[in-house]
């Protein structure tokens, strides 16, 4: 069989291809809707929903819930009739699996296992995913936008929560499942994998590329200086720049939403940052200490 | 004979009908409000609700059919849980029996794995769709994080599910996972500066986690008892929660400029 249509219809793949296909469609409508809503803002004209009448819960809305259950479980219940749930071979401590991969909903954090160390990639990153989730109501004081989709009353929450949302975490799901192969290799759905593949691509630290030994002392306060200036220039620069540019924003935010916005928006970015540095340059760490890399 | 209209009318007159449903539905406007509050199921929705909370356009149903694929891997897996032994000596063959021997086994299996993913992915549609909405905002603020723990239980519910069948997908799906434990600063014998607390792999985070310092028996267990006791129970907690709090923070939002 073509090698592209086997990967895509193995049984656990199906759930990321109607994955793609959901959150493509959720996304389009919701991004048509808020562009609707934008034409009648600018127009100064009720949005959707404004001036809603209220109906009775019975029926339209149990009617409603009663059909979409019908359509979900009809929906399951052909994909159960249609496709068979897996099951390898016994759990055996002594063959490892190449790739073993996580469930697939985690494969965006193992991928992250390419550029950062696994206390980062596997512990720091995905607890302030969470702590980020939870913060974001606190720190987004814009109050328009809410209760209708809107897209030019809150672009910068929009496009940074859609880049951590689409990119950051379906996107490396999606590569993580479709095109990572043996030895967590990069195999395009068509090629075949080969577990005798080995790439030798020499990586090294940033202070070598300048020709000092990230391992000495040297080295070591070089990469300390690098980290320590992207965290402190990351954290001044926004203060600045909105001191000139909007001086009453800041006033609004405060300290404390200050130091929480940008901390997690650097962090963030840290990201996208490190994978350019480790896919085109070849960077591996930045920072080498005794106790941890970055 | 009697006509159908008599026979119904009998019916309703009939003391076991009359004790289940207290009093006949005539389409008024009190009788459609008794329907939903005397009925403990439908309390959970007021009597009436905007028209966008009924329109599909605003928010998807999602969070229904979220909480539709919880209920329906609850029913299925209790099913499960009738044929299955958490041991290394018995879990695989259950379910290779379940494959073979139960009848409706098979498509028993195939609903609770489909319908877990299912729910993993709507429930981060959910999510989009709120964060578009903007419905994290005043008054909604607390309900947005009792929904990332929601988030985060889905994503464990579904994680411990992963060990139970006891083969390799599993095995190693966990192993792969878990490792990540040991790199915890502090508290994996792997992170950063956890030599100076003496942590070694028999003392650790993962060891916790896993029982032991491999998966084995005592990882199956206790990712089976996460799976079907303990998670559900605190996720079912905070459901109620979540759907209180959208009741008392007025329904469904709606635009507020
Ligand atoms: C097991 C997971 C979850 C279930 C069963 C669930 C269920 C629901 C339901 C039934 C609603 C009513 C409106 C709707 O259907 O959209 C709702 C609303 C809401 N959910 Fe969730 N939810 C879950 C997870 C989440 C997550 C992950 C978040 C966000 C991080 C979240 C945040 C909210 C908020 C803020 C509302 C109010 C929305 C509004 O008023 O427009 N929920 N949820």
């Amino acid at each position: 069989m073509n090698p592209f249509i086997e990967i895509i219809t193995q049984p656990d793949n199906i759930a990321i291809v109607i994955m793609i296909i959901m959150v493509t469609f959720f996304m389009v409508w919701a991004f048509l809707q808020a562009l609707q809503n934008d034409k009648l803002l600018a127009a100064g004209l009720p949005v959707e929903g404004e001036n809603d009448k209220f109906v009775d819960t019975f029926k339209p809305l149990v009617r409603i819930e009663l059909i979409i259950a019908i359509v979900v479980m009809v929906g399951l219940t052909i994909w159960s009739i249609a496709v068979d749930a897996p099951l390898e071979e016994i759990a055996n401590p002594t063959i490892t699996p190449n790739p073993a991969k996580a469930p697939w909903y985690f494969l965006g954090l193992q991928e992250l296992l390419v550029y950062f160390d696994p206390w980062l990639a596997g512990v720091v990153l995905p607890s302030l995913i969470v702590v980020g989730l939870l913060a974001i109501p606190y720190i987004d004081i814009n109050p328009k936008g809410n209760g209708y989709y809107t897209f030019a009353e809150r672009k910068y929450a929009i496009l940074i929560f859609s880049f951590g949302f689409f990119v950051l975490w379906l996107l490396l799901i999606v590569i993580g499942v479709f095109f990572r192969g043996p030895g967590w290799l990069w195999y395009w759905p068509w090629q075949e994998w080969d577990h005798a593949r080995v790439v030798f691509e020499p990586t090294k630290d940033l202070t070598t590329v300048i020709g000092i030994d990230s391992r000495s002392l040297p080295g070591f306060i070089i990469g300390a200086l690098v980290v320590g200036s992207y965290l402190i220039g990351g954290m001044m620069a926004p203060y600045y720049y909105w001191k000139k540019n909007s001086p009453e924003l800041l006033a609004k935010l405060g300290i404390i939403r200050y130091v929480t916005i940008v901390f997690l928006f650097i962090t963030m970015m840290s990201i996208p940052i490190k994978m350019v540095l480790r896919l085109v340059f070849l960077i591996k760490y930045i920072w080498i200490t005794p106790w941890f890399n970055v | 004979m009697k006509s159908l209209p008599q026979i119904t009318d009998k019916v309703k007159k009939n003391l076991i009908w009359k004790s289940i449903f207290r009093r006949d539905y005539r389409n008024t406007v009190r009788d459609r409000a008794q329907a939903v509050f005397g009925n403990v199921f439908l309390h959970l929705h007021p009597v009436q609700v905007r028209e966008s909370a009924v329109k599909l356009r605003f928010t998807w149903g999602m969070g229904g059919i979220t909480f539709f694929a919880f209920i329906l891997l609850v029913i299925t897996g209790v099913v499960l849980m009738f044929y299955y032994h958490p041991t290394i000596d018995q879990a695989y063959n259950d379910i290779k029996d379940l494959e073979f021997q139960v009848p409706f086994g098979v498509i028993l299996r195939n609903l609770h794995r489909w319908g877990a993913h299912f729910m993993v992915i709507v429930v981060m549609i959910h999510m989009f769709r709120v964060f578009m909405t903007g419905s994290y905002k005043t008054p909604r603020q607390f309900n947005w994080g009792i929904g990332v723990f929601l988030l985060v239980f889905t994503f464990l519910l579904s994680f411990t599910g992963y060990l139970t069948p006891w083969d390799q997908l599993g095995f190693w799906a966990i192993t792969v996972g878990t490792n990540m434990g040991a790199a915890t600063p502090l508290l994996g014998y792997q992170g950063p500066f956890s030599e100076y607390l003496h942590i070694t792999p028999y003392n650790d985070i993962r060891f916790a986690l896993l029982g032991g310092a491999q998966v084995g028996g005592n990882a199956l267990l206790r990712s089976y008892i996460w799976h079907c006791v303990a998670l559900p129970l605190i996720s079912i907690i905070l459901m109620f929660v979540h759907f209180w709090r959208v009741r008392k923070d007025g329904g469904i939002s709606k635009p507020q400029k």
